[in-house]
């Protein structure tokens, strides 16, 4: 029997934030994160957290406002969504540069124009390079318990930097799940209190974040390459952590399902994996060697380990809901690099999937698999419809 | 040296470093005329370098004015001007 109760995503995602106890949080309502704030907000309203809920008027004074209550050597939290993470943007970088411990939700959802609520990757996917860590989570469970092992790994002192845990727009938060909270116990025994290695004190006052001349502005960026990399281990350790404490698989780098003697390995992030793993399951079911991998962190991309796990794949089948404009499919670029010039080189194709909240489908996922195992694709777009006209194309 | 997390640095680096040399081609001369010490220039000083204990004693720390002129703008008793760098001292 499942343990756990039948639970809103964003009330199990409040929770769960509440569990790690901030000290500050700050937020601005976006569809469709705004039930997460709205669930925060009525637990400290209520008394049950002992935290400051900062209103702000736009998603860059949240994300200035976490940066300012981290520096001071408090834990934070906010969460956003598409053109908030985009308003957000530069504070998003300073964060980071700062080497700030913040844990961000995203609800991932589309990016405009035109106007789209509905849910894909693109807007986490624009912030990869920002030096912000980035989890995705399959489910409800894994967001909640991604959320813990966030604020373990952001404030780690090998680490320290931020985390994004992302999770589909509506897909997860809106959805009712049965998730397994853990107790409050549970929680400070595996997420003892935030240790800053620098902080801001009127007592005793310091700069942070302060300007670099050219002679020292590259060291800052290796500095953060070198964190990502060696976050790597960590992210593994803090999962295998967690399993040991709470007993459940959640994070680390990636998901491995019936890949072990796959000739094709479809990859995916998020919310679609599981619909992928029932069609593992029914082509399995027929004698075909198929398996996924499920991506969990995007962010650092894990080379070594994908290079591992995949090297014994022919076809590796890459579904994403994101798409980099006039490049390629974002995950699937990556990948290649990873296997360009070594010794096992499988074909790596990108099928771009579900943007803007378009129903990811078990036909149109097959459809991407089945190409993917025929031909080398580079970012090709499945569940596109027939029957409108394109202006500029065939219009 | 020694490159932090997040370039933390101790505090003093904007005294120490005598930001003034990148003032525009003016500074501001306080006419000591008309002042009634309402400290309205140092207040809106975006560099915080002006100083003053009463009526008449108003100056700005050249070291670190930019010569912006909010000083002269707001002055209510017009007792701020701006003149030509190199020109009389403020």
């Amino acid at each position: 029997m499942l343990k756990g109760r039948m639970i809103q995503g964003c009330r199990a995602i409040a929770e769960t934030v509440s569990l790690c106890r901030p000290k500050v949080i700050s937020a601005y309502p976006i569809t469709p994160q705004t039930l997460i704030v709205e669930e925060l907000a009525s637990i400290v309203a209520d008394g049950e957290l002992d935290t400051e809920f900062i209103n702000v008027e736009g998603e860059h004074s949240a994300a200035s406002l976490v940066l300012g209550s981290s520096a001071t050597g408090v834990r934070v939290f906010t969460a956003t969504s598409s053109q908030g993470l985009l308003l957000m943007g530069e504070v998003v970088f300073n964060i980071a540069g700062m080497r700030l411990p913040v844990v961000m939700v995203n609800a991932n959802r589309s990016v405009s124009a035109p106007l789209n609520i509905w849910t894909d990757q693109q807007d986490s996917m624009i912030m990869r390079d920002s030096g912000w860590l980035q989890l995705y989570a399959e489910n409800n469970q894994e967001a909640c318990d991604l959320i813990i092992q966030a604020y373990r790994i952001a404030e780690d002192h090998r680490i320290m930097l931020p985390v994004m845990v992302c999770v589909d727009g509506f897909v997860l938060p809106h959805a009712f799940e049965v998730v397994d909270l853990p107790s409050q116990k549970e929680v400070d025994d595996f997420l003892p209190p935030f240790k800053p290695i620098y902080s801001l004190d009127p007592d005793n006052p310091l700069t942070m974040g302060a300007y670099a001349e050219p002679d020292k502005y590259m060291e800052t960026r290796y500095m953060i390459q070198h964190a990502m990399e060696a976050s790597i281990p960590v992210v593994e350790e803090i999962a295998a952590e967690y399993k040991r404490e709470f007993g459940r698989d959640s994070g680390g780098l990636f998901e491995k399902y019936r890949i072990d003697d796959a000739s094709t390995v479809v990859i995916a992030m998020g919310s679609m994996a599981g619909t992928i793993k029932d069609i593992v399951d029914e082509l399995r079911a027929k004698g075909g060697k198929i398996g996924e991998l499920r991506l969990i962190t995007y962010r650092p991309f894990p080379k070594e380990a994908l290079y591992e796990a995949l090297k014994g794949a022919q076809n590796i089948v890459v579904i994403e809901k994101a798409i980099s404009l006039g490049g390629s499919a974002p995950i699937a670029t990556e990948l290649r690099s990873v296997f360009h010039g070594r010794p096992e080189n499988p074909r790596i194709s990108g099928f771009i999937i579900g943007l803007g909240g378009r129903d990811v489908t078990v036909e149109d996922l097959k459809v991407a698999i089945e190409k993917g195992q025929q031909k080398l694709t580079d970012a090709e777009f499945v569940g596109l419809r027939t029957d409108l006209e394109l202006e500029g194309i065939n219009a | 040296m020694k490159i932090t997390l997040g370039m933390v640095t101790p505090s003093g680096g904007s005294r120490a470093n005598k930001t003034g040399a990148w003032r525009t081609a003016v500074k501001p001369r306080f006419l000591q005329k008309n002042c009634i010490a309402c400290d309205v220039c140092a207040l809106s000083c975006p560099e915080g370098c002006i100083f003053g204990t009463g009526q008449k004693t108003y100056y700005a720390n050249e070291d670190f004015c930019k010569g912006c002129g909010i000083c002269a703008s707001v002055c209510p008793v017009h007792d701020i001007e701006m003149i030509p760098e190199g020109g009389e001292d403020a």
